[in-house]
């Protein structure tokens, strides 16, 4: 086998209960750890905050992405209808906006859903097939029933003996380390 | 304080029957949801119903192929009944979809509680009804082929659509509400796909699943995003699911054919699609909860609220049907009022009294208690509701256009068997669809199940 290099990407917390993981999150932050991520099995309510995240832009993209469709859907009809092929249909003016307004409707409910989604999914940077969690064997029940909180190397308060232990004293079940495979 | 004073007698309150059958964990809701997709073997029933729907699929295929070669005059349609099964299925199809996005969007955004366990396999219902649905205006153009020419692209030819039409209106919306359900309905799954991956028993589970997935690690940060674009396109979800079947009744409303230009469509179209959803949903949940043990999760709180919601919006579409018939004589305009007469004693008024007895008279059972608490009721009333909003849409297009202005226009109308080995098909793509997500899929969405435990656990099991 070749000789892989690993380095530490981090040392891993698992739990047990959201209340848990909640009340580890935060007191790793008022421990002065800058760089802590949670990982949990279904959304628990305040951890994203616990652990400094607050602000998303995914509204903002949705927005964007409706007015994108919205106006791009009358636009259309309108160059479409008043100018580049106008059709006399019984009398009506060119710009017969009212007739326009249910496709400028579904356009602007369809950008706005594209953007929500593949905006998501781009913050979150996925599809991102590894990361480094997923060496962690028991990582594999963060998606059934346990609650993991990890501490990363880059975190400049880091230190491998002692924030394991930091993670023991807060009653996590077990503590393991997180490796990077270069 | 007193110490005489008796004490006050607790009101009486009924219990709700529970959302989610108490006892359960984490662990125990994955692995049962979980377990149906992973590890289950293939029963019998499975294979026969399989192979029955397969077959059905079949017959589409070979009507369809048919209907290619020969044209749409292998079907009972010519002047004036133009529209004939085709547009019919293609209502009843779209509508069924309906339910689906009311249980994932309205009632996520009503923040009702005992939608979770069944909003996973309603989308995935709505998605394949659209798909079937799709199909009937497709071939009825007669040159599917050509189709593309309904969406604007910049031809060779400089033509453009006409967008002051109700049909490209329906091109728009109905292929809108497709991409936002698969969306909605993918966003949902991408936790439950992670679960199965990590579950995975071989390997070929392991990169499918793994690779539709994303490498979702369910990191607070992606939850954080997840759950805000989740609730936005709940919300973008909930305006959309009313405008497809408004636009779709705009085929009607906006010509001036007696008993299609009337206001009240709209809106009595949109209750009618809840209606006939969730009689679909209903006819789905009954039998899938029997065959893989899942009556912990979809409980008789789940039977009890659909039954109730499809008792009011059969209401609303009585109330429909009433006003159609009050405005009718309340205009005085002649055709109105003949069209009317002839729904009662027409050529077709068979189907008419057959729609009153499925649509409003059959549901009113729905008021009784014991009648929502007996499943094997509620499964046939389903399948009642279902036919009977079927023969509303056959009513709607096969009266008015054999009844309009002048006698020389009047016609008959006659399905031949190539409309209704069309219409078995697609029944049978729907049902084949239905049995490959059951076992290729989580049927309920498990990392909201997990969620609801926590939240039961907090509440000590009890139920708003």
């Amino acid at each position: 086998m070749t000789e892989h290099r690993s380095q530490l990407f981090g040392v891993m917390g698992e739990f047990a209960t959201p209340e848990q993981i909640l009340s580890a999150a935060k007191q790793a932050r008022e421990a002065g750890y800058k760089h802590v991520t949670a990982y949990t099995p279904f959304p628990v309510e305040g951890l994203a905050h616990a652990i400094g995240f607050r602000w998303t832009a995914v509204p903002l993209l949705t927005l964007i992405g409706g007015l994108g469709g919205g106006l791009t859907g009358f636009g259309l009809q309108y160059w479409v209808a008043a100018i580049t092929y106008p059709m006399n249909i019984g009398g009506r003016p060119l710009n017969s906006w009212p007739a326009f307004i249910p496709v400028t409707f579904e356009l602007t409910v369809l950008g706005a859903s594209i953007f929500a989604v593949v905006g998501m999914l781009a913050l979150n940077k996925l599809p991102q097939p590894y990361h480094p969690v997923f060496n962690v064997e028991r990582f594999a029940r963060a998606s059934t029933d346990r609650f993991f909180l990890c501490i990363e190397a880059r975190d400049p308060k880091f230190n491998l003996a002692e924030t394991s232990r930091f993670l023991q004293s807060m009653a996590a079940e077990h503590v393991s380390e997180v490796k990077d495979e270069d | 304080m007193s110490v005489t004073q008796p004490p006050l007698k607790a009101p009486e309150i009924r219990r709700l029957d529970p959302v989610l059958e108490p006892g359960h964990t984490y662990a125990s809701v994955t692995d049962k949801i979980a377990a149906v997709v992973l590890t289950r073997p293939l029963g019998i029933g499975w294979l026969a119903g399989f192979t029955l729907t397969f077959s059905l699929v079949m017959l589409l295929f070979g009507s369809l192929a048919w209907l290619i070669v020969k044209g749409v005059g292998i079907w009972g349609i010519n002047i004036p009944i133009g529209w004939g099964f085709a547009i019919v299925n293609f209502v009843w199809w779209i509508g069924i979809g309906h339910a689906g996005t009311l249980i994932s969007a309205i009632l996520f955004l009503l923040n009702q509680k005992w939608r979770t366990s069944i909003n996973r396999f309603a989308e995935a219902m709505t998605l394949f009804a659209v798909a079937c649905a799709g199909i009937f205006p497709l071939i009825h153009t007669g040159r599917p082929w050509m189709a593309y020419y309904m969406f604007p692209y910049p031809s060779t030819m400089g033509i453009w659509p006409q967008f002051r039409s109700p049909l490209i209106w329906d091109v728009f919306a109905v292929s809108t509400y497709g991409t936002v359900s698969l969306m909605f309905w993918f966003i949902g799954l991408l936790p439950d796909l992670a679960t199965l991956r990590d579950r995975a028993k071989n390997r070929i589970q392991q990169v499918i699943y793994g690779a539709l997935a994303l490498g979702w690690r369910g990191s607070a940060h992606h939850w954080h995003r997840y759950q805000s674009a989740y609730l936005l396109l709940a919300g973008l979800a909930t305006p959309l699911v009313l405008s497809v079947h408004t636009v779709v009744s705009f085929d009607f409303a906006i010509a001036i054919v007696p008993g299609w230009h009337t206001t009240i469509f709209p809106p009595y179209f949109v209750a009618g699609a809840i209606y006939s959803g969730f009689a679909m949903v209903l006819t789905l949940a009954i039998p899938l909860r029997k065959a893989y043990g899942l009556e912990d999760f979809i409980t008789m709180r789940h039977l009890d609220n659909m039954a109730k919601v499809m008792l009011a919006t059969g209401l609303i579409v009585a109330y429909g049907y009433f006003v159609e018939f009050f405005m009718a004589f309340y205009s005085g305009n002649k055709f109105d009022v003949f069209l009317a007469q002839q729904r009662l004693h027409g050529p077709y008024a068979p189907y008419y009294y057959a729609l009153i007895l499925c649509n409003i008279l059959t549901p009113q059972l729905l008021w009784f208690e014991k009648v929502r608490r007996n499943v094997a009721a509620l499964f046939v009333m389903s399948l009642v509701i279902n036919a009977g909003m079927w023969l509303e849409r056959f009513v709607i297009v096969v009266i008015s256009l054999t009844r309009d202005f002048v006698p020389s226009a009047w016609g008959r109308y006659q399905p031949t068997f190539w409309d209704f080995s069309t219409f078995i098909g697609t029944l049978g793509l729907f049902v084949m669809l239905i049995f490959l997500f059951v076992r290729g899929l989580p049927a309920i969405a498990i990392a909201e199940m997990r969620e609801l435990v926590a939240q039961e656990s907090h509440s000590g099991g009890d139920h708003k």
